[in-house]
């Protein structure tokens, strides 16, 4: 028996939508086995990380809240991946974006009210998009490639974070400790009764409809789609390749901006030093296990933020550390990506047959 | 009992998902014969070769070897048993040299002296003029092809495989290549020489074997044959005539060039050098040429891919184009197709309506608010399937499932139903059958009639004389003074096309 790959004709719709949910089931199996030959009860590691959060209800609110800057982040570079463009920085431009809503709000003092929340959130998409910016334009002038710049910004963004709140940004009634003043309350999100949802979740809700139109829809869109798949075709039909990197970058990094400042705005209210969390890299996952699809990365992205509140609870029933749901996460994506072949590609078992001699 | 055939093929089968490319397919040559393998594109030619050359393995059939039954499961083996191909495409190192390129080539390692009076010898041996030493981006496509045959020889093969190999070649290097097989076949080599042009077959092939949709046509004698009886036998039908008023008149200049040149692209690229020409309304005018002289740098340039300084070079109906992008021109009018269909003409992973956005939106108002009408888009996708009977499942199909001269048809009727007053056409019928080409020439011609000036940049000179009113030579990146076709000189057109430019006066 032989195996062998044999290119669609088209690719596959079934696959598409099938290999996504059978690489995280594939992840629950291996963690399972995994699990248990080190000696944790992978069962219920698995189930705590994938399951629970879902069937106890007041963890809801938690995936909801872990969910939306996934899903936001996600979006935006979705988009950007379509065209080709590979915007590995979203963190950095999501501590920026955090940072420039910060500004506004210790700018504006204990002054707050719709007005000031709204341009917080302003300040937030255009810090994540100015961020995106450097490596477009390092891009598009120099042909720097902006997996590497991007992601070398994101380190710096941790250094401005740092000597933002350690310096000039610091608590002066903070005993000493790196951090912004809590924000005013009239400075917050407006939150569901009761709960830690707050509006940036239902915006997230949104979102994906959104994104959606102008993917499958709008002439940008197409551009974009064009672009991704062929530059020539791109130049052919009169679409500006350095544009679209332009803006493809830039839309992702606001998107990773406006998810900072939800963050911060709605969640945190003060910038410190555990600000970054690792959602712009998480997202990337979002995006791959969402398919690029905006409907895709909202799923994906509450998949995801079930594993981070599932970490979280494994922690304390099985005594795993919270780096843990980081391994599941790589494996998904491990496995999304290995999968990708058989969308293009089917695989046909050959009995072997012995070739007529000489 | 006569010798045995070098090479006879028997019930040969090969299948692929969705085609049955060679479907029972035997023919046999004799040592010394040149053997023509005629059929349109997709007719199974380049699969049944590569069958025998080892590139793929037959599901069904037998080949045999001077009488003896073989497998040949890869081309080192067919070298070693002496045969030897040559591709359409070269496989050419470009910035090596001459001597590099064919010590890559071969299977035993040979101390670079030795090899290099080896291939003195074959050279000498078969006339075959070639700088060992001279680096292959500097050679033009005559010469390389050259290299590859020269890298054949050396291996003193009994069977010689040539893939269309006139292509790209000029009408006086042609003959060269004809006089070297003539020798080869006389030696007792056998030739297996893939073509559809067939005035080649009958001038030099002994025997020609005709496929059509995978199966065997006929096997006959091309000096019996008359050229259009192989084209029917080929195409399996009766050849349509282009139909077009004799006498024409041409209208006002539409498409005007003036003193156009483009830096080359990259160190391989050919730079377009102070060109000028006129094309007036209802006129073809041809552009002639061997491959890489600049006929890609052209296209771009007219077409507005590739913008210029000066307004002025490049003027549609009066109104200077020349810095404006390939948008802003078809707003003036222009339409153009490329050489590469699929990338550039076509978005291979997008369906034909989505393709059809790519050019035809502005003209046909297919965008309304920033948002795509997907409706339209369907609905002219669905006009052009049918004005220029494509075959595909409808204007949902992927843009790669169509076969490559349905999916040129579909380009080239993207832009002729749009009525571009100018348009410019690469390779139009490049690698399409035979009753496509016709259909295509014919939907040029009929739209010159209304009144549109068309440039057609194609490396077929029987394409240009049949097609074409007034025709001019690109080498090198400079154009030729135009000449009406009715009066043009093959003789002199091929001379042009090998360099030579009539107003040097100092020709030799």
């Amino acid at each position: 028996m032989r195996i062998k790959l044999e290119k669609r004709r088209e690719p596959s719709m079934a696959m598409l939508v099938t290999t996504p949910i059978a690489s995280v089931l594939l992840t629950m199996l291996i963690g399972i086995v995994v699990f248990d030959l080190i000696g944790i009860d992978g069962f219920k590691a698995v189930v705590d990380i994938f399951l629970s959060p879902l069937l106890v209800s007041y963890k809801w609110q938690d995936v909801a809240v872990k969910a939306a800057p996934l899903i936001i982040i996600a979006l935006g570079l979705s988009m950007g991946n379509r065209a080709q463009v590979w915007n590995i920085g979203a963190e950095g431009q999501y501590v920026i974006g955090a940072l420039c809503s910060a500004g506004v709000g210790i700018a504006f003092g204990q002054t707050g009210g719709f007005f000031v929340v709204f341009l917080m959130i302003v300040a937030g998409v255009a810090g994540g998009g100015l961020w995106a910016a450097v490596p477009a334009w390092l891009r598009t002038k120099f042909n720097v490639n902006e997996i590497l710049s991007s992601l070398m910004l994101t380190y710096v963004s941790f250094q401005v974070l740092g000597y933002l709140v350690g310096g000039p940004w610091k608590d002066p009634n903070g005993r000493n400790f790196p951090a912004t003043a809590p924000l005013a309350d009239s400075q917050t999100l407006p939150v569901w009764p009761d709960s830690t949802v707050h509006l940036g979740v239902l915006i997230a809700l949104i979102l994906p409809f959104v994104f959606w139109v102008i993917m499958a829809r709008s002439e940008f869109g197409y551009q974009v789609r064009v672009v991704g798949s062929s530059t020539t075709a791109a130049r052919h039909g009169g679409f500006d390749s350095k544009r679209t990197i332009w803006a493809t970058l830039i839309i992702g990094g606001a998107m990773a901006g406006l998810a900072g400042a939800f963050e911060f705005v709605g969640v945190l209210h003060k910038m410190d030093l555990g600000f970054p969390s690792g959602y712009g890299f998480t997202a990337i996952i979002v995006a791959f296990l969402g398919r690029l699809n905006p409907f895709g990365c909202l799923i994906a992205g509450i998949v995801l933020a079930v594993t981070y509140v599932g970490g979280q609870m494994a922690q304390t029933s099985v005594h795993i550390p919270n780096s843990t749901a980081g391994i599941f996460q790589a494996m998904m994506l491990f496995f999304i990506l290995a999968s990708d072949i058989l969308v293009r590609y089917r695989i046909r078992l050959i009995a072997s047959t012995k070739a007529a001699g000489v | 009992m006569a010798s045995p055939a070098r090479l006879e093929l028997t019930g040969i089968t090969k299948r692929f998902p969705g085609v049955l490319a060679n479907d029972n397919v035997g023919f046999s040559v004799k040592p010394g014969e040149i053997h023509a393998l005629l059929g349109e594109n997709g007719a199974g030619k380049s699969t049944l070769v590569k069958m025998i050359y080892g590139i793929m393995q037959p599901d069904a059939g037998e080949i045999r070897w001077d009488g003896q039954r073989i497998s040949v499961p890869n081309p080192k083996v067919a070298r070693k048993l002496g045969i030897g191909m040559v591709f359409q495409h070269f496989s050419l190192f470009e910035a090596m040299t001459v001597l590099e390129n064919i010590a890559l080539g071969m299977d035993a390692k040979i101390p670079a002296r030795e090899l290099e009076s080896r291939i003195l010898a074959v050279m000498g041996q078969y006339g075959l003029k070639l700088e060992p030493h001279r680096i292959v981006s500097t050679l033009s496509v005559g010469e390389r092809q050259r290299i590859e045959i020269v890298r054949a020889l050396l291996l003193n093969p009994k069977l010689l495989i040539m893939d269309e190999p006139t292509s790209v070649l000029t009408p006086q290097e042609v003959e060269q290549l004809f006089a070297v097989l003539r020798k080869l076949a006389e030696e007792g080599c056998s030739i297996l020489y893939i073509s559809h042009k067939l005035h080649e077959i009958k001038a030099l092939c002994d025997t020609a074997t005709i496929l059509r949709g995978g199966q065997l046509v006929d096997t006959c004698d091309p000096a019996v044959e008359t050229s259009r009886s192989m084209a029917e036998k080929m195409i399996g039908g009766s050849l349509k005539d282009i139909s077009r008023v004799a006498v024409r008149e041409f209208g006002a200049t539409k498409l005007a060039v003036k003193a156009l040149s483009l830096a080359a692209d990259g160190p391989f690229g050919t730079a377009l050098n102070d060109i000028s020409f006129n094309v007036r309304a209802g006129e073809i005018f041809g552009v002639a040429g061997v491959a890489g002289n600049g006929q890609n740098a052209l296209l771009l340039a007219l077409s507005g891919e590739a913008t210029n300084a000066d307004p002025a070079s490049v003027t549609v109906d009066g109104v200077a184009v020349g810095h404006m992008q390939a948008r802003a021109r078809r707003g003036h009018g222009m339409g153009s197709v490329p050489e590469e269909r699929n990338g550039h003409a076509a978005v291979p992973i997008f369906t034909l309506a989505d393709n059809a956005v790519l050019t035809a939106r502005d003209r046909l108002g297919m965008v309304r608010a920033g948002l795509i009408d997907a409706k339209a888009a369907r609905t002219y996708a669905g006009e052009v399937i049918e004005a220029f009977s494509v075959k595909a499942t409808g204007p949902g199909a992927m843009a790669e499932s169509l076969s490559g001269g349905n999916l040129q048809k579909y380009i080239m009727g993207r832009e002729i139903l749009q009525k571009p007053q100018v348009l410019i056409v690469s390779q139009p019928t490049w690698g399409v059958d035979a009753g496509a080409a016709a259909a295509i020439h014919q939907a040029l011609v009929d739209l010159a009639a209304t009144g549109s000036a068309i440039v057609v940049i194609s490396q077929d000179l029987d394409e240009l004389l049949s097609l074409c009113d007034t025709m001019a030579v690109i080498n090198g990146g400079r154009l030729s003074r135009p000449m009406a076709v009715a009066d043009a000189k093959i003789d002199e057109i091929g001379l042009l096309m090998g360099g030579i430019h009539g107003d040097v006066a100092h020709a030799h």
